[in-house]
């Protein structure tokens, strides 16, 4: 096996999204997967010493956010733990139903599923992303992820619209190819 | 009418951002009626958009990453 190597000047242009993407699912807000995502850029840096090698890059990255996000819920937790605890079975009472036996869980409900696919599924899409030519990766980012107009993406590319389409197209026909065997 | 398979997929990929002219999708439409290859790789592109759309990915702006950049090199 290849040793692995780590290169923290690169990670934020590799690593950062899919990061990112991987702290918003779990945080829900923005603003704070963002702090964690640089903390653990910090974090890794801190303790690049401490890398073996024996896994890759962003494996490791994703380990040490991991830790992250389990901190950042145990410190809202220990705060929430000094307020005033009431229970009651029923907290908001504008849900339909007030028997209990109505608000069990739907036990054909696949919503949790969903949820889970769409984020797996957010994962290898950024993984295939990654794997792209550097500059089709960021014209595909531009147009799909961020909905820049055409004309935006070629201002600030300096690059004119069939230059656009064509590197869009290839990116496209190799995302497919990638994504081809667990998703298609 | 008739356009190459080159064209077609060429056009089939501006669709999915809906920037293809109303001649573009017709021509494209009449040329995935008789070519196989052609009406298979268009279905693939719009299954990748719809996934693209149910992943529901973000992604950092660049001035954010500009400022994590100037935050990390301090630091190396």
């Amino acid at each position: 096996m290849a040793e692995h190597k780590l290169h923290p000047e690169n990670w934020i242009d590799l690593y950062a999204d899919y990061l990112f993407n991987y702290a918003v699912a779990r945080v829900s807000d923005s603003e704070i997967a963002k702090d964690l995502v640089q903390e653990t850029f910090f974090a890794g840096l801190n303790s690049a010493k401490n890398f073996k090698g024996d896994a890759a890059e962003r494996t490791w990255l994703i380990a040490i956010l991991k830790r992250k996000v389990i901190d950042h819920y145990r410190k809202i937790n220990s705060k929430k733990g000094k307020a005033e605890v009431r229970i009651s079975y029923n907290t908001d009472s504008d849900t339909d139903g007030d028997w209990l036996e109505e608000q069990v869980a739907d036990p054909f409900s696949r919503d949790g599923d969903n949820v889970l696919e769409n984020e797996e599924l957010g994962l290898a899409l950024q993984e295939c992303i990654e794997k792209l030519p550097k500059k089709q990766a960021q014209v595909f980012k531009m147009k799909t992820i961020q909905g820049m107009s055409t004309e935006d993406v070629c201002n600030e590319l300096g690059i004119n619209p069939s230059n656009l389409w064509v590197m869009i197209h290839r990116a496209r026909t190799a995302l497919m190819g990638c994504l081809n065997e667990n998703w298609f | 009418m008739k356009i190459s398979c080159e064209e077609a997929s060429h056009i089939c990929t501006k669709s999915q951002y809906d920037e293809a002219s109303f001649w573009e999708v017709l021509k494209l439409r009449l040329h995935v009626l008789y070519c196989k290859t052609c009406a298979k790789y268009s279905k693939k592109n719009s299954k990748l958009t719809s996934l693209c759309d149910k992943a529901g990915l973000t992604s950092l702006s660049d001035d954010d990453k500009e400022c994590m950049k100037r935050d990390l090199e301090k630091r190396l």
